[in-house]
This record gives structure tokens, sequence and C-alpha cells, in this order.
């Protein structure tokens, strides 16, 4: 954890410096809720509250928006230094992540309208709803380590986010087994490897934020090296010929 | 943390995270690179009983700029002063210590304070020509050295330094008006003309923007951008984005004590010292 910061001697600067921070943990808050009900509302076939996740993802463009012109005018305005500068770029990034999670989210929540008439796998959508728990567990890690400006937090994160790749793999191949069982489930094992890959990347954009609150406290990247652990991009699919 | 856990059976590939190679400090940087130009060691300087540097130890090289920044009354231009002995003339001030200019100690007895300024050339915080013409200005200290052996010489140097210092062309045609006439940041340019006209090797500056409006400000940095490929320059500054434009080391002093010193860019970005730290984010209580 940070040394606890003097306070600067324009108040005004200090003022918006905490307005920053509070933006960023809204933003935040709002990211999760939105990852959050996407999950639910895929898992319970609720399109109603798909609907009204979908529309949440604007409030948090909104505040991206927000974000970046007060980095802005404080760039310009206070020429920030040393920890300041780095919290106003750590804001920029983590808002451009969060921005992305938002995204993600939504679109979860759009392919849990388009799946609401299938019949679901049930084991297939508990892993679904696992990994994403995972990864709104990881997201609400990384935004406290922010706002605690704790290094150590963040790199845990970061190291963990190898489960949610390790889960990805293992419903990848079984999102492709039921395909190859029945082409019926195509339609529906599509959206759902979709929604998968979108939980992933938000894990990846999690990272991202780790890697930044890093920078934050100490200045410098994380130097270790992450093993990537989502190896669908090179696994191949078998196709079965049928003999004649 | 050891990662042992292989992961699936394929690729465990790198993540390509952009790896900013962590500024190094001091003594590991490549010191070939470096030439030292000036050594400071335990300097002590007392005015009278009071004590204004502790045992301040700092190392400049040639051919970069040096930043000197911290509060008012932190001992940076007292520091400064002590480089060409210019604190040799305030009655009751006592220093002990070594500095070494090239290897030699510039307070060694049979050092002439005159001829060690030749060498360490300053310039002030406001400008101050002598209220002669422009090109007495520049020609005066030329002519008391005997560096020059004829009037075309003495023109020569004239000029080439008018031109190093970015003002040969403002005041070609009215070299013979006085100094005084020019605006504050033609002053400051002449004043650094006059003091490159002896050829300097290091060239020491007290805040030479301060008195000066924006455009003369980001004159004098260009200039100094010029200048540092041939001289070893100090500057105090109280501009912290000055010292971060135009500097490659930084030094910060408080309350007579040299705090941190080191690559300009870890002084802005990332200081080790939390002093440094609350003073280039203004944060000092």
């Amino acid at each position: 954890m940070m040394d606890k910061q003097h306070e600067h001697i324009v108040r005004s600067y200090e003022e918006e410096l905490s307005l920053l921070n509070n933006n960023i943990a809204k933003m935040g808050g709002l990211a999760e809720q939105v990852l959050g009900q996407a999950i639910d509302a895929l898992e319970r076939r609720d399109p109603e509250l798909a609907a009204a996740t979908i529309n949440e993802d604007e409030a948090i463009d909104a505040l991206e928006r927000e974000i970046e012109e007060q980095a802005v005018v404080m760039i310009a305005k206070r020429q920030p230094m040393a920890f300041d500068l780095r919290q106003i770029m750590a804001s920029l990034r983590i808002a451009n992540d969060l921005e992305r999670i938002g995204d993600l989210g939504k679109n979860i929540a759009k392919r849990a309208v388009a799946v609401v008439a299938e019949q679901q796998p049930k084991a297939l959508m508990l892993g679904l709803k696992h990994m994403g728990e995972l990864s709104l567990a990881q997201l609400k890690e990384v935004l406290d380590a922010f706002i605690e400006r704790d290094a150590d937090r963040a790199l845990k994160v970061w190291y963990k986010d190898e489960e949610i790749d390790a889960m990805y793999n293992s419903l990848f191949r079984e999102l492709l087994t039921y395909m190859m069982e029945d082409p019926r489930n195509i339609g529906l094992c599509t959206h759902l490897l979709f929604g998968a890959k979108n939980i992933e990347r938000i894990g990846d954009h999690a990272t991202n934020i780790a890697e930044t609150v890093y920078y934050l406290v100490h200045g410098a990247a994380i130097t270790d090296q992450r093993p990537k652990g989502d190896t669908t991009s090179s696994t191949p699919v078998p196709l079965k010929r049928s003999a004649g | 943390m050891v990662m042992g856990v292989k992961v699936m059976e394929a690729n465990v590939e790198a993540r390509p995270t952009v790896r900013v190679p962590a500024p190094t400090l001091e003594a590991e940087s490549a010191p070939e690179a470096r030439e030292l130009k000036l050594s400071a060691t335990d300097v002590n300087l007392w005015y009278g009983q009071k004590q204004a540097l502790f045992d301040v130890n700092l190392n400049i090289f040639d051919r970069s700029v040096t930043a000197l920044i911290g509060p008012s009354g932190c001992g940076k231009s007292t520091f400064l002063r002590c480089l060409n002995r210019m604190n040799d003339t305030i009655e009751g001030c006592r220093m002990t210590g070594k500095i070494l200019l090239d290897g030699e100690d510039i307070n060694a007895r049979d050092v002439d304070p005159v001829q060690l300024r030749a060498r360490v050339g300053m310039v002030f915080q406001k400008p101050n020509p002598f209220p002669k013409s422009i090109f007495e200005n520049v020609a005066y200290a030329p002519r008391i050295h005997g560096l020059c052996k004829s009037k075309a010489d003495l023109e020569e140097v004239v000029v080439k330094s008018l031109q190093r210092a970015g003002l040969y062309e403002e005041v070609k045609d009215r070299l013979d008006e006085p100094g005084t006439g020019l605006s504050g940041g033609q002053q400051q340019r002449l004043c650094i003309a006059r003091a490159i006209s002896v050829n300097p090797e290091v060239l020491l500056m007290d805040e030479p923007c301060s008195a000066l409006d924006p455009i003369a400000t980001a004159r004098i940095e260009t200039l100094i951008d010029e200048l540092k490929k041939t001289f070893c320059i100090v500057i105090v500054t109280h501009s912290m984005q000055q010292a971060a434009r135009v500097s490659q080391r930084t030094a910060f002093f408080h309350l007579g004590k040299l705090v941190e010193v080191d690559d300009t860019v870890k002084i802005f970005t990332n200081p080790a010292d939390t002093r440094t730290q609350d003073y280039v984010t203004g944060r000092f209580g």
C-alpha cells in the first residue's frame, strides 16, 4: 500500500483528483452491475433484465467521456507530476478498460435475449455462470485494489486470470462437443461460446486494470511474465467425415 | 511467485504487456556515457552562524543539463554559486568540502577566481546587461581576458556569440545601441551571449527565465537545448515544468540538503523520496 499522501497546497486540485477517483469508482460499480445482470439474465432467461442491462451501458459510456474530459483539463491546467501524473494516466486507462467491460457485458445481455427460447443444457449454463462469477469477482477485487492503491492485491488478480482462461478452454471444448453431437445445438452454442469469450475478455480487461494499478503504485510495469491460459485459438476442430 | 503449472497442453505464451524498462539509478546507468565535469564532495556552507548547505554530494556531467530544484531558501542558488566561487565575495560565508572541475579543486589557493569564472560562466535571474552597447556587452569579457588578437577577431567572436545565443538576427543592424534598450528576453539572450563569449566549459543559470514572458522563455529553452551540445549546463529553476523540459538530470534540495538526484524522467514520474514527491506534485506542507 502507498504511504498516505499529503494534501495539495491548491485545494481545488485535490478536489479534482478525488472527483476523478470517484468517477472511476462509480464507473467500476456500473460495470460490475452490467456484468452481474447480464450473466443473471442469461442464466434465468430473463429478457426484461437483459433489456435493462443493455440500457445501463449508456451510463458507462457517458462516464468514460466525462473522465476523459476531466483528465484532459487537469493535464492542461495542473501539469501533473509524479504520482498525480500516474493517477491521471491510470484513470484514463482504467476508464477505457471499464468501457470495454461494459460493452462486453451488454453483448452478453443481447445474447441472453437471443437464446431466451432455446432449451439450455444445465451443465453448460453452470459452467458459464461460474466463469461469469469468477470474472465478476476479479473485477471487484481489482477495483478495490485501485481504490486502496494496493499493488499486491492487483498482482493477485493478475495471476488469477489464468483460472478464467482454463475455464474458458474447457467450456470451449464442451460447446464443440454439443455442436458436433447435434447441429440443432449450433445456434445456442455459438451464442454461449461468444458469451464465454466475452467473459474471458472481461477477465483480460481486469488484468489490464491490475497492471495499471501496479504501475500507479510503483511507477513501473509488472515485469514478471503471466502465463496465458487461453489456448482455444490454436485448438483444432475435429471434423467428422462420414464415410462415402 | 513461481508459475509452475502448465496450462492445458499447448502454448503457454507470454502476455504481450508493454514493458517500460524501470529507470535505473544513478550508479547503474551507463557511467561511461556520461563524462564527469563537476563534482561536489561533502560541501557544507555557512552564512555567518547559519548553515545553508549540509553535506552536499553531487556529480554534474558534461554536455547535459542538470536542474537544481527546491523551495525558496533550500540552498540551490547557494550551491550554484559555489560552483564558480561567487560566494567568495559574501562576507561571513564559509565553505568546507571539495568542488572539482575536471578533477581540479576550484578552491585551491592557486586558482584565480576570475580565470575560474571564464571557465564557469553565469547567467542571472534578472537580465543585467552592462550600460554599454550591444557589441561592447559581448566584447567586454574576451577583451579583458585577452582572447582576441585583432579587432576583426573580436568582431568575429561577438557575432558568433550573438548567433549562438540566437540574438544576432534581431540586433545585427543596431550593435552600437545600448543593450539596456532591448526587451527582457533579448537582454537575457544578450547576457547568455556575453557569458559564452569567452568560451566557457560550464554555464550556470540562476532562474534565467523567471523574469521573462512565455515566448522569451521558450526561446531561452530552445537555446539551452542547443547549448547543451557543447556546454555543461547547471540551471536553478522554480518551474518544475521547465526543469522537466530542459534537463536530463534533476537534483532536489530541501533545507540545505540534497534530498535526491536522478534522471529527470525518474524525478518527475516516479521519485524515490516522499519529500521529492511532495514537492514536484505541489503538496509541500
